[in-house]
């Protein structure tokens, strides 16, 4: 669900990478981020509540709210909507509060 | 430990007009940010401002940024800038401690600070209001204007104040349906000028209605909406249902100024600037010495008024640590007009009932 004509904006894109998500192989743009590139691929759910195991997805997009985090390459609790996509990169729904150490 | 003059916390509207007011006085600056580039919420601002030429009225507020930026680059010699830079906490003593890129923790002890930390976007409560593709109005403005990423198909829209407005005109640019607006105040938030427009591309703008639940497995499918009276208690059988795959929620801002509290700041609950607030001279000094604070971290108004703020403050703050010009009184008192010309307007009075108990 990329905008393709903008009467204002002109997207600068980046190259094409590949990265994977939950094991599935998808395609986002360098530059842009794991949030932005997932819900463009219509992935909607980043996770799941803690207790209830609702699914989540990103609110403010701008790193404050913490309904994105996400384990990437291997790293738990990573906030998606602020962290740029990289070539080669996992990205796993999270279960639970992730392990740190 | 590193030594600054002026520690800008926040590269938005204000901190940047901040850092260049005091630049311009001859301080040394410190901004501090946590995003990967400068311009906090200007970056993804496609419409065009209002104001005075002196707020860059009628310029698109994506480019305001590079022109901040650019001026900025005037003082080069006197201002650093640190991006992808957190700071985390500021103490009694002074210290400021900043996390950059993950794994570079350090302290800075400036002379003074000025903080413009801005604003997060508030939430409605409502039955599975946490479902995926209900989402913040900001945040679809980020997703949209920023990465090219449509949000959905067809879109709900909670909240007619500006926000609100200006997303819904900004989602049909990007080929987007919104379905309608709705509000539970019984009259339109926002500028008529947007509402007009939103009305004459057909898009119905609900007031006194609001969301009685959404519905949806994995994410949003539908939206339940009914009537409120004037009291907003729900009116039985109003209801309405959106077959939408996004809720826009745009009802108003909260300022972000943990890091004053924390400092120590006297802080009060104001309704009219939108939440707690430090309490500030008319320098915009808060309650703690050499410690300055601008924009919406002050209180939730626009970005026009925030960069006057940012003006003023710099300017005060550089004074403050020695560094007054000889045109202080002149600067001083044209950024405090054109804060009165800002908030003469409608919305202006209730932001100054706010400002009036903002002293102590």
């Amino acid at each position: 669900m990329r905008i393709e004509e903008h009467p204002i904006l002109k997207f600068n894109k980046g190259k094409m990478i590949k990265f994977v998500f939950d094991g599935q192989e998808m395609e986002g743009y360098e530059g842009e981020t794991i949030a932005a590139a997932l819900h463009a691929a219509g992935v909607k759910v980043l996770g799941k509540s803690l207790f209830l195991h609702r699914p989540r997805g990103f609110y403010c997009a701008i790193g404050n709210c913490s309904s994105c985090l996400m384990t990437v390459n291997g790293v738990a609790n990573v906030k998606t909507c602020v962290t740029d996509l990289e070539e080669g990169m996992i990205v796993e729904i999270q279960e639970g509060r992730g392990v740190i150490v | 430990m590193k030594q600054a003059e002026i520690v800008i916390i926040g590269g938005g509207p204000a901190g940047l007009c901040a850092a260049l007011s005091a630049a311009k006085s001859g301080s040394n600056v410190l901004i501090i940010d946590k995003n990967k580039n400068l311009g906090g919420q200007l970056i993804k601002q496609t419409h065009m401002f209002f104001g005075s030429e002196k707020q860059y009225a009628s310029k698109r507020g994506i480019d305001i940024p590079e022109i901040l930026i650019d001026e900025l680059f005037k003082y080069k010699e006197n201002i650093e800038i640190k991006t992808e830079a957190t700071a985390v906490g500021m103490y009694e003593d002074g210290i400021i401690t900043v996390l950059e890129k993950e794994d570079n923790y350090y302290k800075i002890e400036p002379k003074a600070v000025i903080v413009a930390t801005g604003a997060y976007e508030k939430f409605l409560s409502f039955p599975n209001n946490d479902l995926p593709g209900i989402y913040g109005a900001g945040a679809v403005q980020t997703l949209m204007n920023v990465y090219g990423v449509k949000p959905g198909n067809k879109v709900l829209m909670v909240g007619a104040g500006n926000i609100g407005l200006i997303v819904s005109y900004q989602l049909m640019q990007a080929g987007v349906e919104v379905k309608a607006i709705l509000d539970a105040a019984p009259k339109i938030g926002g500028y008529l000028v947007h509402a007009s427009k939103i009305r004459r591309m057909g898009v119905p703008i609900l007031t006194s209605h609001t969301v009685k639940e959404a519905i949806g497995n994995e994410f949003l499918e539908k939206v339940v909406i009914s009537e409120v009276d004037e009291k907003f208690n729900r009116i039985k059988g109003t209801e309405m249902i959106f077959d939408v795959d996004v809720m826009c929620i745009s009802v108003g801002l909260t300022p972000l100024n943990e890091l004053l509290a924390l400092r120590g700041c006297e802080m009060k609950y104001i309704p009219q600037l939108s939440g707690i607030v430090p309490v500030r001279n008319e320098n915009y000094e808060t309650t703690v010495e050499n410690v300055f604070v601008a924009g919406d971290a002050t209180g939730v108004e626009e970005a026009s008024a925030a960069m006057v703020e940012g003006f003023l403050a710099g300017l005060c703050a550089a004074a403050k640590i020695g560094y007054k010009p000889d045109d202080f009184i002149d600067r001083k008192n044209d950024y405090i007009k054109q804060l009165n010309n800002l908030r003469s307007g409608p919305a202006g009075k209730h932001i100054l009932a706010g400002i009036e108990q903002i002293g102590r």
